[in-house]
């Protein structure tokens, strides 16, 4: 079966096989014929993460075990979404702890590429709040990890693609709220100096994330819109139901107009001019908005969410994302370069989003680590890959790296020059996997298995 | 509600007993494999279940139809639907050959239903309410050269449910076929997935909402009424030459 990532690119015919327990991943495991394989969650990475000629879906690992209201934790099969967690989570007055920009990745997605949030500058990514998880190794071995057990497969199964193994189950800690709603305040940063200087300046805020107007240039250059939010606080009953009643109207509104694309719309529609209409429109527009609003976690969380498969909107060529990190002392001149280099290039991005992250986490591939991280995409076509190169060349450079949960194209070199655990990876990959049967398009791409 | 699935492990049943437990109904489940079914009844009641039973039985084995349909009853104080679900796809090429196969087939996919509608007629009628649904499939519509022993064993049940429907309407008991088309599960994970399949999840929804609206015969999804209607027009000096 024809199969891909997020951005349709790149596309290879794998079989798909669904084990329905742990007993059946491991008769597929043992099984005579030594294919490599590779661990499938909700496919909402970008480029090959997880691809593979034969993929380990984990569709079917996808029941709740408990829900602890005392410990706060929840431990849940490793096919459950982030979304099936928060509904049953917020009638008990709980939330997860760090949520990327869509609902709807799998938990073992999510432990895979060690995710992160608007609030990664506060609360570190997705892993620094698993308290445990079991794993099936390559062996059919079924092994428990947590910070005290196996500690070495912990470290590298956060963060580390699927290759050490699949994950089959996940305990993970979860936070209380007080209501359902995110106050959100929205910033206007006139060019990307500012943009840094209102993100420095809002370290306090739970939530922050800037949205780049990545066509502007000149004096201009790195305008943003910079939304910081906070859990919403405890309201009189009255007050929760009006906002309740608020927030189902806003819904119903919304079911009724939101957009589905059901088939690949053709990329022209994506050109520079209607992106930078685009952008201009979406920075007017939101420029007029209530500087203060209280929104409701969904649409403060995922806006995306809101537009079904939006990722064919890049026609049928699909698109690449482009997200890497830079450290704090390089960070702007590093990013100032890069957008010089996009727009002089000519080509835009839909979405430009800058993060501020903080420290980094102990895992050996996790991508977060102090300092700015940017995301782009672009669409698919042949002039983009020599500009990404490019582009790669900067953030090296700057001593920067490459998100593998967004990436389809990155060298080895690239990779080992950000990641500077890579060995120690091999080194544990040789201990748990000494035959790489769990292996990527792009593990092989980047030269951890071959 | 009180909501009795028979074959509990399937996808399909899964898919539809999480709606029914997110809606806060009591669950009795009926299975033979107890790890799988010990696995589902955690994850319903995390998900909302208010009551959560099971009884684990190879449901072959009708001679223990009565003994845990009462004890669903019992567990539950009382039964408003009872879905069957159990089934299984049998390799049609080798089960043309050999009897033996032909029969454990039919009696899984065909007679044991037959045994568990027996038993649940007579308690539903007694109650005088509720709702007996069964999953058959869109193989029972016409016997077709890959699957006719599935098929067969399907129609089966079918034919028997029209009948059984008329039976128990003064009993007020509603019995509803469900005919799915093909669907993405661990039944036909060795088959090449296309634009005509579905999730379970979407056949979970149609299954509550045909229950709640006491439908007859379902086709799930819905094109599937039209696709089987087109299927039974072929004449049969055109029919018997084709081999989908
Ligand atoms: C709209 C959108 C917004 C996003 N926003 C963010 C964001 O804000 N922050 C962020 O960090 N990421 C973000 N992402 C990326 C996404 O969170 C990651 O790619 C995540 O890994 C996807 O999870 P998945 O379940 O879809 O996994 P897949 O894409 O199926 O797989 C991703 C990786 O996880 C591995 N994997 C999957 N399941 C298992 C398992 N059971 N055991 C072991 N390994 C497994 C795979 O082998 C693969 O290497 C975004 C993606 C989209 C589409
Ligand atoms: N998938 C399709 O394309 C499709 C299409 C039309 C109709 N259907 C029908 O839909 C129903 C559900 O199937 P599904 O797709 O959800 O497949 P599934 O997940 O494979 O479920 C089949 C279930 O039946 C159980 N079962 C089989 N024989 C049994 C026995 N003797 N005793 C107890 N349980 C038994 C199996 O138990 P174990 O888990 O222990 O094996 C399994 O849980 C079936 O009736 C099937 O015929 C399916």
């Amino acid at each position: 079966m024809e199969v891909h990532g997020w951005g349709r690119y790149p596309v290879t015919s794998a079989e798909i096989l669904a084990p329905t327990d742990a007993a059946s991943l491991n008769k597929l495991l043992s099984a005579k014929q030594h294919n490599s394989a590779i661990p499938r969650g909700a496919g909402r990475s970008y480029g090959d993460s997880s691809l593979s000629s034969r993929l380990l879906s984990s569709r079917f690992f996808d029941n709740f075990s408990e829900l602890n209201t005392e410990s706060m934790t929840v431990r849940c099969g490793s096919g459950i979404s982030l979304n099936d967690i928060l509904k049953i989570c917020i009638p008990q007055g709980l939330f997860l702890p760090v949520l990327p920009g869509t609902k709807f990745v799998s938990v073992g997605g999510a432990i895979a590429a060690d995710v992160h949030g608007k609030n990664h500058h506060l609360d570190g990514s997705f892993c620094d709040h698993l308290e445990s998880f079991r794993i099936m190794l390559a062996s059919g071995e079924l092994l428990h990890c947590s910070r005290s057990e196996n500690q070495d497969l912990f470290h590298g199964t956060c963060g580390g693609m699927g290759l050490t193994g699949m994950v089959v189950d996940a305990t993970l800690k979860l936070i209380n709220i007080k209501s359902t709603s995110i106050s959100q305040q929205s910033l206007v940063a006139k060019n990307l100096q500012e943009s840094f200087e209102l993100l420095n300046n809002s370290d306090a805020s739970k939530y922050s994330v800037a949205w780049l107007d990545c066509l502007s240039s000149g004096d201009s250059l790195g305008r943003s819109i910079i939304y910081l939010g906070e859990h919403g606080k405890e309201r009189g009953k009255e007050q929760e139901e009006k906002l309740e009643r608020d927030q189902h109207e806003i819904l119903k509104h919304r079911a009724g107009r939101s957009l589905s694309i059901p088939f690949s719309t053709p990329s022209l529609l994506l050109n520079k001019y209607t992106m930078k209409a685009f952008n201009n429109t979406y920075y007017t527009f939101k420029v007029k908005e209530k500087a203060e609003l209280n929104v409701n976690y969904d649409r403060y969380f995922f806006p995306l969410d809101g537009v079904k498969n939006w990722n064919r909107l890049y026609g049928g060529k699909g698109f690449l994302q482009y997200q890497f990190v830079l450290p704090t002392e390089s960070a702007q001149p590093g990013i100032e370069k890069v957008l010089e280099k996009i727009t002089s290039a000519g080509k835009g991005s839909f979405l430009s989003v800058l993060k501020k992250f903080g420290e980094a986490n102990s895992n050996l591939l996790s991508f977060p680590k102090e300092g700015f991280t940017l995301t782009l995409d672009f669409k698919r076509e042949k002039s983009l890959f020599p500009l990404l190169d490019e582009l790669d060349e900067i953030v090296c450079e700057h001593a920067g790296r490459l998100y593998l949960a967004k990436d389809a194209r990155m060298s080895a070199e690239t990779f080992k020059s950000g990641y500077s655990k890579w060995e120690e990876f091999v080194e544990l990959k040789n201990k748990y996997d000494p035959k790489n049967v769990f292996s990527s398009l792009q593990s092989d791409r980047i030269g951890l298995t071959d | 509600m009180k909501i009795l699935i028979i074959g509990a492990a399937s996808a399909i049943a899964k898919a539809t007993a999480r709606i029914y437990a997110e809606q806060g109904n009591d669950l009795f489940l009926l299975g033979r494999n107890e790890e799988a079914l010990n696995g589902i009844a955690d994850d319903l009641k995390v998900r909302g279940a208010s009551s959560i039973g099971l009884a684990c039985l190879d449901l072959t084995k009708s001679a223990q139809h009565e003994s845990s349909i009462q004890q669903a009853i019992d567990e539950m104080d009382g039964l408003d639907i009872a879905l069957i679900c159990h089934g299984s796809l049998p390799n049609q090429e080798k089960a043309e050959v050999d009897f033996k196969l032909a029969k454990k087939e039919i009696d899984t996919n065909g007679l044991s239903v037959i045994s568990l509608l027996t038993v649940l007629s007579e308690k539903l009628s007694q109650r005088k309410c509720g709702t007996i649904a069964v999953i058959t499939s869109v193989a029972g519509d016409r016997g077709r050269q890959p699957n006719f022993v599935y098929g067969a064993a399907k129609s089966l049940v079918s034919t028997y449910l029209q009948g059984l429907r008329g039976k128990l309407r003064a009993d007020q008991v509603h019995v509803i076929d469900i005919r799915p088309g093909l669907v993405d599960s661990p039944m036909t994970a060795h088959m090449e997935k296309g634009a005509l399949w579905s999730s379970p999840e979407r056949i979970a929804s149609k299954i509550v909402q045909s229950i709640a609206k006491k439908k007859h015969t379902v086709y799930a999804p819905g094109y599937w009424r039209a696709i089987m209607f087109v299927v039974r027009l072929i004449p049969e000096v055109v029919f018997k030459r084709l081999k989908f």
